[in-house]
């Protein structure tokens, strides 16, 4: 990890100021290293492993799906196997179901219990979504919660939102905008935002040339 | 029984959304790490995970941060299957404070 | 797709209003409401006793079902909209006798 990064996780923090949860993860970690109930090899790869997942492989699904008719129907219709085929690493998913937006409908996902998201594919959640105002109000007021996000929709659209409760992991595959026809997949892929995919927003519009 | 601490959809009095975001911090890095190293192992379950979390103090679950949280609910399990104990992580806390410069 | 389950799509059922002690995953707030199947999951391990370090088998079938949000919060902003949870087949019950009325 370069300086710039290092300054940016808090390498710089000294560990005596820090709370007293954040201090014994480190006594933890020692604790089983020493014991072999985890190597350090195992902790440095979940760091890589994390690390490598971001929103762009969503993006890049997205893009895909939005170009080719064909692979959209295999993302919805199997989206760990459309996963591979891109080769993303979607396997720790149990279920994966990717819910299709339209001008007639759109998606949102929470986790009411905790922070159910699909990690393997977009990264780490936000802080936002793991919120207890984001928890309490997208249940039964989504459409207020777009707002906040800059959405705002007309009765005739369908609002679904999905409570992420078990094993199945949600991805919002986003309606493609307006005015990106002969668009090409990267350029695309830069209109997909990780919260176009959580469905609390749109897709960015296409800035005309 | 009723409603957990962690059972929140629909309460009332929710407002609008911070939607700030925090680079993470080096502990965090290393809770999440050790929490997906540990299921990566099958030493823990997600849903044991979360249990303990529904087991905490409220006061304390509404009060840490989300992976403050995770470092709590780690422990609490590693201790509930005997692998570490309180007063070994107390032990090695104490040895890190000469280390860190605890004033 | 799971062979013979008890619900399939379109089937109206009521979430049990029910206050078990223990990991629970289905939100107080649909505990006792109807609403109806859109899509069997399949079957996958218990996570209510997973939490307590079992094997969480036999599955259970998790269904995802869908909800009037008047139905459930007595109000709806947007009149097509709907609320959809993942619930697991031992919180549902039935309610296709209510639809059909009195006998």
């Amino acid at each position: 990890m370069n300086e710039a990064a290092k300054a940016e996780h808090g390498h710089d923090h000294p560990k005596h100021e820090l709370s007293y949860c954040a201090k014994r993860i480190y006594a933890i970690r020692d604790l089983l290293i020493e014991k072999g109930v985890v190597s350090e090899k195992d902790i440095q790869c979940q760091i890589e492993y994390q690390e490598a997942r971001s929103p762009a492989n969503g993006a890049k699904l997205v893009a895909r799906a939005w170009v080719d008719p064909d692979f959209k129907t295999r993302f919805i219709g199997d989206p760990k196997s459309a996963c591979a085929e891109m080769g993303i690493d979607a396997t720790a998913i149990n279920e994966f179901v990717v819910l299709e937006n339209t001008e007639r409908v759109r998606h949102m996902v929470v986790c009411t219990l905790c922070s159910c998201y699909p990690r393997p594919i977009l990264g780490r959640p936000p802080d936002w979504y793991k919120s207890f105002n984001y928890r309490r109000r997208s249940v039964v007021d989504p459409r207020g919660v777009m707002r906040e996000f800059g959405l705002n929709l007309p009765d005739e659209v369908e609002v679904r939102v999905h409570d992420s409760t078990a094993d199945i992991r949600y991805l919002v595959l986003p309606v493609r905008p307006k005015g990106t026809e002969n668009w090409s997949e990267a350029d695309l892929a830069k209109l997909v935002t990780r919260d176009s995919m959580i469905g609390v927003m749109d897709p960015l519009n296409a800035i005309p040339e | 029984m009723a409603r957990g601490h962690h059972d929140i959809g629909g309460l009332p009095g929710a407002g609008s959304i911070d939607q700030s975001d925090h680079p993470l911090s080096d502990w965090e890095i290393l809770a999440d790490a050790v929490n997906q190293a540990l299921g990566a192992r099958g030493v823990k379950r997600t849903d044991e995970m979360r249990r303990a979390r529904e087991e905490m103090d409220s006061a304390a679950y509404r009060d840490m941060t989300y992976y403050e949280r995770w470092i709590a609910s780690i422990e609490a399990i590693l201790i509930e299957k005997k692998i570490l104990t309180k007063e070994e992580i107390d032990r090695k806390l104490a040895e890190f404070k000469a280390k860190w410069g605890e004033p | 797709m799971s062979s013979a389950s008890r619900f399939n799509p379109g089937d109206p059922v009521t979430v049990k209003f029910e206050d078990r002690p223990g990991h629970i995953r289905t939100p107080w707030y649909i505990r006792g409401k109807t609403g109806w199947v859109e899509r069997v999951h399949g079957d996958f391990r218990n996570p209510e006793s997973l939490a307590f370090g079992r094997d969480g088998l036999p599955k259970k079938t998790l269904y995802l079902v869908a909800f009037n949000p008047s139905d459930v919060w007595g109000q709806s902003a947007g009149p097509k909209d709907k609320l959809l949870v993942d619930i697991y087949d031992h919180w549902l019950e039935s309610a296709a006798e209510e639809r059909n009325g009195h006998e």
